[in-house]
């Protein structure tokens, strides 16, 4: 009895492990989505490296204050990233539904989240 | 929600349903926060209840799909717009010419349908963005480059067919020029393919433009006649090598013979990369050496600059030419350049950069410094590499501290003479102390020469937060747009906010080019539904609103 009672909790303990890993996985996934849908979309101007006018943009803004790479950010609030994909900022446009989804943008939100 | 001009809700509401049964219903936009993403994000209307807005979106993923919203637009007189990626900003964006419409988003549709590196051609679709086709190149490693526009994100297909352009060979700058064959769903849903593409079976679609009969391909650029689905373009070989050199000449008046040698040296295919003509001002030198500004602000003499240039070491003006192609044999065509160049007296040469391709990584990158500081001759579309290093310029950076809410552009044709640059920097100084613009350095503008045989100026008008303040520029730029046709220069394209008044400049013979598009349209789109407004073309209802 006590064989099999461990058993049932070592077993109880595999599905919890397993259910964790697999949210954790998950949130891998939606990462690393985001990270696609920055390369694709965000990169030409928000990347590492010169001639990239957004990264220059934020190092004008914050002069040191704030990382301009905004993938060193550690405020990006989700929230904060779909304000600023969906209305755009100064020469910056807004991204229509077709050009990154709902679900794109909340990869994206993610990945750039703290 | 908003429902187009003319229509019912009820008719409205069916046809968003049949959009939906034809692309998917998570496809076709109606919410206003969806259709709030179709305005213009560079409108020179910002803020204005004037500003263009959509009724609804569809994004349909086929060329069936395209027939069927087309055929139902067609049936409950739904006016459509059709946009490619959406990113034509400075010259309209993603917005319909008229508000209510549904845009025809056809960014969806985004297959590299073929691509031959022997024949060095792709056959695409709208959606198909140039930093698109050049990833695909790069994956495979095929030995062809793209000629692209400044911003990467646009569509080869809307950027051709609003007759944008390039940095390389001449034969590609061109957009519209380098295409070859396109489909097109026309306005009742049938479907047409131009050029070989009409011919059953035939295998040459993208290697012969004409077919036979009239060729009718320049009728779907800057028009509404269609939705164009597919066009094939002539890509550029990768070459061997490029090399540039820089020409200064001492006086004012040698801009004339420049711009001649120029010509002669571009039309024969010598000079086979795109030049850039430059001044003693240019370079940074206005705000780095005040004498010069000064000199400038007291609106010294002709002699006084001649000699200012000379003291300082430099040319009055400059030419950077640029060659593609054999190390040897470019290397040969700089030394004829400069023979040719040398005819005027007193020239001085600089030889400039040089390089085998493919690229380097390092050497992209120091290319991508040089392009955003201004320091190089060369820009990553020289080479066919797509970026959005140009918006570098609009952005917030030291020097622009309080970055504007986009631009717009005004672009007027001139011809490719020294004597009309000239003309021009007298005519656009005079308009712009008539109406109070900033004038950096008065005679001293230099134009574009994306196109070959003629220049174009372009001048960037800043948008505003505050609708008063994009209303005057947009008085300004319709101002700027008759005083260039009084002068015989017209735009070679403009935003859908300035496309009557630009329309209405090519006037010849009581507006028979107006009369003639007008009866095309009323033939091929007799309910008026796609791009009603394109470029000055209304359906016969909407005529003289």
């Amino acid at each position: 009895m006590i064989v099999s009672r461990t058993l049932l909790l070592s077993g109880a303990l595999a599905l919890i492990l397993a259910g964790w890993t697999s949210a954790a996985s998950a949130q891998d996934a939606v990462e690393q989505r985001g990270k696609e849908v920055f390369d694709y979309w965000c990169d030409a101007c928000h990347g590492d490296g010169p001639g990239r006018p957004g990264t220059a943009a934020l190092e004008a803004l914050y002069n040191g204050e704030k990382p301009a790479l905004i993938e060193d950010r550690d405020d990006l609030l989700p929230e904060l990233t779909r304000a600023f994909v969906r209305d755009g900022i100064s020469v910056m446009p807004f991204f229509r539904k077709t050009e990154i989804s709902d679900a794109d943008l909340d990869a994206l939100a993610a990945y750039l989240a703290p | 929600m908003a429902v187009p001009p003319g229509v019912s809700e009820r008719d409205f509401d069916r046809a968003l349903r049949e959009f939906e049964n034809a692309v998917g219903e998570q496809w076709v936009f109606a919410s206003d926060e969806d259709v709030d993403l179709y305005r213009d994000a560079y409108s020179i209307y910002k803020g204005d209840p004037e500003d263009r807005t959509a009724a609804a979106a569809v994004a349909p993923y086929t060329v069936e799909e395209v027939q069927a919203v087309v055929r139902t637009a067609n049936r409950y007189r739904i006016p459509i717009y059709p946009i490619s990626t959406g990113k034509n900003l400075g010259y309209g964006g993603s917005a319909p010419n008229l508000s209510g419409s549904v845009v025809l988003d056809l960014k969806r549709m985004n297959r590299i349908l073929e691509i031959s590196e022997r024949n060095a051609s792709v056959l695409v679709e709208p959606g198909v963005s140039y930093f698109d086709l050049y990833r695909y190149i790069q994956e495979r490693g095929l030995k062809l480059w793209v000629d692209v526009p400044d911003p990467g994100w646009g569509s080869l297909i809307g950027n051709a067919v609003d007759h944008g352009g390039g940095y390389t060979q001449p034969q590609f700058r061109n957009h519209f020029d380098a295409h070859c064959g396109m489909e097109i769903v026309l306005p009742d849903g049938d479907l047409l393919r131009t050029g070989m593409g009409a011919l059953p079976g035939s295998e040459s679609w993208q290697q012969y433009k004409f077919g036979a009969g009239p060729w009718i391909d320049g009728l779907f650029s800057q028009s509404n006649y269609g939705v164009v689905t597919k066009m094939g373009f002539w890509l550029m070989p990768e070459p061997d090598a490029y090399l540039t050199g820089t020409v200064h000449v001492p006086k004012h008046d040698d801009l004339i013979p420049l711009v001649d040698i120029l010509n002669f040296l571009e039309n024969t295919g010598v000079v086979n990369g795109m030049p850039r003509l430059g001044s003693m001002v240019g370079g940074g030198r206005l705000q780095s050496e005040p004498e010069l500004q000064a000199l400038l602000a007291r609106g010294a003499s002709t002699a006084e600059l001649e000699e200012y240039a000379a003291v300082a070491g430099r040319g009055y003006w400059s030419c950077t030419v640029k060659f593609y192609g054999p190390e040897k044999a470019i290397a040969a065509n700089w030394e004829y350049a400069r023979e040719k160049f040398s005819a005027i007296p007193g020239a001085t040469f600089v030889d400039g950069e040089s390089y085998r391709f493919p690229l380097t990584a390092e050497q992209i990158e120091d290319i991508t410094r040089g392009q955003a500081d201004g320091t190089g001759d060369s820009a990553l579309p020289d080479f066919g590499v797509p970026s959005l290093v140009t918006f570098s310029a609009g952005a917030r950076s030291e020097t622009n501290p309080n970055p504007s809410s986009g631009h717009v552009w005004f672009s007027p044709i001139i011809p490719r003479s020294g004597e009309a640059i000239i003309e021009a920097n007298r005519v656009f100084a005079e308009a712009a102390g008539e109406l109070g613009l900033p004038v950096a350095a008065a005679g001293f503008s230099l134009p574009a020469t994306y196109w070959n045989r003629s220049f174009m100026y372009l001048y960037g008008f800043p948008i505003s937060e505050d609708p008063e303040a994009n209303r005057r520029t947009r008085e300004v730029f319709e101002r700027l747009v008759r005083i260039a046709a009084e002068h015989g220069w017209g735009e070679y394209r403009t935003a859908p906010a300035f496309q009557d008044t630009v329309a209405d400049t090519y006037s010849f013979n009581d507006h028979a080019l107006r009369r003639f598009n007008e009866r095309l349209k009323d033939a091929i789109d007799p309910n008026g539904i796609v791009a009603a407004g394109r470029y000055g073309i209304w359906p016969r209802h909407m005529r003289g609103a």
